[in-house]
């Protein structure tokens, strides 16, 4: 007798994402997960969980910007310690020592971004700039020996998310200065990807390209995955459906408690039509905000 | 209806530049009424207040400006839900500028709208996309033949288009299940029938969408498991060693027989191993799972397990493929390029090249000598290792490969046949050389006879850190001693390929054991004894070695672990440890070897 065998919709995308993990680390000697502690990347912490039986042979990347809401950076140590996470973070000392950052100083949205994301990612990544590594005896970060290059770094961007990401690939290479060519990309056959890469190059890896935002709360329900609490409402009627630093980030109207009550909201409910990102003011500064920010190398 | 049940297809929509694609997909989301709240009437607005007459193709541009804004449609896939499922539809480039961009689209997609314009007719590109169609193995293909306000919904118009390009179709064996008249700008035969053609009593666009047929895994076929990875993770004492990888076809339970190919090792599955799933006996098609063997057989990424009582794929170092190039630099034959198929990845050549194909006139070019960009082409593939791959018209996942040269992909292809009768370049190069070599007239046996000993080449292989490089110095040393003529060639394993240039690892490897066969002849036809170590050797490098130092005596000495197939060593050793008593022990066993093997044999005479 012949059972049924029958895959949905999130065991198909789950699959890929897998099957892409499987091939970054495979290829690549210097393999890094960016983990911004948001509900995407962490669904990719599950996922490579679920390639890597359990392990998570690699280590996970965090930039801190200093600015991140506080809740952010108790739930990444806490769920670094109880999955003995290989935890690293970085972070762009001068521009926080010298108080170059929105609102404080005289920058705006974007180029606080530029700084506290994208030139923290770029020097933590080439290993030029300090690494902090959870030191799982103490608990604390230590100042990382290892300063090698990153040459492969997984990110979780969907290609739902707005423009620039829906033009990305699966493995999508950058140069020295992490720069990003748009118009001339790799080709993907079937299910052949770039792991090739020149010497002072480096590919970006994006095992979630094909999920949306209601896959990503689908899947988190179905497997359980531990979510940190600011995207669900406490009480107040608010709650945060995009994070990321405070003074840019404004939480939605929402009394959704639960992944529940998120993934009808996000189904039938009043989220269906409205973008995820638009609590997020630096999409918005110079109308191809994300775009600009993305093509100087930000996540 | 649960969201996550749902059915989702993935469409590309293609066709000659400006005939009308982005126009079908504008109404196809505007009558689905898939687009954001107000949008539709927005660029109405914005059409008037400029005093430009309003165009569906508009409301992609729309989205494309808004997207920057943070709205979810992109222009390379918009999403649209009919009754039956959902569909991402993937827009793809009509220009040939980004036929790259068009095959990474269509590549994805799992049913094709093809577009030609009914006043100019069938183009260039209308033939170069149905060809890649028929090329990435499309099988549900519409053909819509568009604008036909433009030529007065004439029923003779549709029907020569319909004639003429279900002919061409018709050579390139592809079958589509419908030709829709269509008029995207009115919205005629769209979602619903127009009274503008009566004469058309079939299907609408939408409607032929849905009658599109997902292709279901094919649980039924053969097994294949190209294996991605073997995992041996050890924190939190996890002794498990772990095949990882994606079923592409078939099933398997545990306790089944298994094959891994191109190496014929075999096992029996253990367990199918899962994190945070329920415990299951058995794995199928589309599933990226791993599984634990009952034996501790040694294979490399890239193998292939099938079931040992089911029909496997071929095994070969040449096949017969069609291949389609993108790259600015032709395909020339005695280059050395990188093929990736399912997970196997290995150096390879172009053999011959059968026909050149102009994909958009379907004239076939004989005696090309190379392949240019956006070429398709018939050829002979050599693969410097065999692999193991199917037919693509059997299996397609184990038929389908690509070609990488200087860190990009540069063609996809397809397996048609596997090529066995010819003669591989390694032997044909061996008998070249045979055939130049000026022999000295000091033939083996005099040597023999003079040197007291006959000539050999000792491989001393196995993991790294077994002690492999002191054996073979002290080895040589002893000999030394007993007067034999001998020399240790200590060179580590990738500086020989230097000279190569190439940063392909695959092709280094393969240089490598090439070049050290090629030394090993030049010493052992010299009447010397060569001695070597190197590691992360397979049974493939051994029989290259072999082949190319014959007919002069090979002999492989393995220290630790044997991971080879039978009949492959000679002789097996523990690991040293490096301890002074174990070495001297151990090369004491291989002089007594090389004794046996007469060649070190006193009563030797000619």
């Amino acid at each position: 007798m012949i059972k049924q065998k029958t895959m949905s919709k999130l065991d198909v995308i789950e699959s890929q994402s897998i099957y892409i993990l499987r091939e970054a680390y495979r290829e690549f000697k210097n393999l890094a997960m960016l983990w911004s502690i948001g509900k995407d990347s962490t669904v990719l912490l599950w996922l490579a969980r679920k390639a890597f039986f359990g392990h998570v042979p690699l280590p996970l990347v965090h930039i801190d910007t200093h600015y991140k809401i506080p809740e952010m950076i108790e739930y990444r140590d806490k769920l670094a310690r109880k999955w003995k996470l290989n935890m690293v973070y970085g972070q762009n000392t001068k521009a926080l020592e010298s108080k170059q950052t929105f609102p404080d100083g005289a920058i705006d949205r974007i180029a606080c971004c530029k700084s506290l994301k994208s030139e923290a990612l770029k020097h933590t990544l080439a290993g030029d700039w300090p690494r902090y590594r959870m030191n799982h005896q103490t608990g604390k970060y230590d100042l990382d020996t290892n300063t090698e290059p990153y040459t492969g770094v997984i990110v979780g961007v969907r290609a739902d998310e707005e423009g620039s990401r829906s033009k990305e690939r699966y493995f999508s290479p950058r140069d020295r200065n992490n720069d990003w060519d748009v118009g001339d990309q790799p080709p993907e056959l079937w299910n052949q990807f770039k792991t090739d890469f020149a010497p002072g190059t480096h590919l970006r890896i994006h095992p979630l390209l094909d999920w949306t935002e209601l896959n990503i709360w689908e899947y988190i329900e179905r497997e359980n995955i531990p979510i940190t609490k600011l995207y669900f409402d406490q009480g107040e009627g608010k709650r945060y459906r995009s994070l990321g630093c405070y003074p840019c980030t404004t939480p939605v109207e929402s009394p959704a408690k639960n992944v529940q009550d998120i993934v009808e909201e996000l189904r039938g409910g009043k989220f269906a039509n409205i973008a995820e990102r638009s609590g997020r003011a630096q999409d918005k500064d110079d109308g191809g905000g994300l775009e600009t920010l993305r093509l100087d190398g930000y996540m | 209806m649960n969201n996550t049940t749902r059915e989702q297809m993935n469409v590309v929509i293609v066709g000659h530049v400006d005939h009308g694609k982005s126009t079908l997909i504008g109404r196809l989301l505007a009558d689905t009424k898939s687009l954001p709240d107000g949008k539709l009437e927005a660029v109405k607005a914005n059409c008037k207040r400029n005093a430009k007459p309003f165009e569906y193709a508009f409301l992609l541009d729309a989205l494309k400006d808004e997207q920057s804004q943070g709205i979810t449609i992109d222009t390379a896939r918009c999403f649209f839900k009919s009754d039956k499922r959902d569909y991402i539809i993937i827009d793809a480039p009509g220009h040939i500028e980004f036929l790259k961009n068009m095959i990474t689209g269509a590549a994805r997609a799992e049913a094709a709208v093809l577009v030609i314009d009914a006043k100019e007719g069938i183009r260039e590109n209308s033939k170069r996309h149905g060809y890649m169609m028929s090329f990435l193995g499309i099988k549900n293909v519409t053909v819509c033949v568009n604008k036909m306000d433009l030529v007065d919904y004439s029923e003779k118009v549709y029907e020569d288009i319909k004639v003429e390009y279900t002919e061409f179709l018709k050579e390139i064996n592809l079958k589509p299940k419908n030709f829709i008249p269509i008029s995207s700008r009115e919205g005629d035969n769209m979602v619903t029938l127009s009274d503008k053609m009566p004469w058309y009593k079939e299907l609408s666009v939408l409607e032929a969408l849905d009658h599109f047929s997902k292709a279901a895994p094919d649980y039924a076929r053969d097994l294949r498991f190209p294996i991605q990875d073997i995992y041996k993770f050890t924190a939190e004492k996890d002794d498990r060693r772990i095949m990882a990888g994606r079923i592409e076809s078939g099933t398997v339970c545990e306790g089944d027989e298994v094959i891994f190919l191109p190496s014929k090792k075999t096992s029996r599955i253990t367990t199918i191993e899962g994190f945070n799933l329920a415990k299951q006996t058995e794995a199928f098609a589309g599933q990226s799972t791993g599984m634990t063997l009952d034996t501790q057989i040694y294979i490399r990424p890239g193998e292939i397990m099938c079931k040992a009582n089911e029909k496997q794929p071929h095994v070969s170092s040449k096949f017969k493929g069609n291949v389609f190039w993108m790259s600015k630099e032709p395909l020339v034959k005695g280059k050395n390029y990188k093929l990736k198929l399912a997970t196997q990845q290995v150096p390879v050549v172009l053999s011959d090249i059968l026909s050149v194909l102009d994909a958009s006139e379907l004239s076939s070019i004989k005696n090309k000598p190379q392949v240019d960009r956006h070429d398709v082409a018939e050829c002979i593939l050599e693969t410097l290792k065999p692999i193991a791959f199917d037919e693509v018209n059997n299996i397609s996942e184990t038929g389908r490969f690509v070609i990488v040269d200087n860190y990009e992909i540069v063609g996809g292809g397809i397996v048609l046949a596997p090529v066995f009768d010819q003669e591989t370049s390694l032997n044909q190069h061996i008998k070249e050389r045979e055939f130049h070599w000026e022999r000295s007239d000091i033939t083996p046996g005099k040597r023999a006879v003079k040197y007291q000993h006959k000539s050999a080449f000792v491989v001393v292989t196995g993991q790294a850190d077994t002690g492999k490089k002191d054996i073979a110095k002290m080895l040589e040393e002893e000999l030394f001693k007993l007067g034999k003529f001998t020399y240790f060639l200590g060179i580590a394993n990738e500086s020989l390929a230097s000279t190569s240039n190439s940063n392909d690892k695959t092709l280094k490897r393969v240089q490598h054991v090439r070049q050290l066969g090629e030394m090993a002849h030049t010493f052992t036809d010299a009447g010397l004894i060569l001695i070597t170590s190197i590691s992360d050797i397979d049974d493939y490098d051994i029989e290259t070695l072999k082949s190319l130092n014959r007919p002069n005596k090979t002999i492989v000495v393995n220290v630790g672990e044997n991971r080879f197939s039978e009949g492959y060593i000679d002789l097996t050793l523990p690991k040293t440890d490096f301890d002074a008593e174990v070495l001297k022990n151990t090369v004491t066993q291989i002089i007594q070897l090389l004794m046996k093997s007469i060649v070190l044999d006193p009563e030797y005479s000619i």
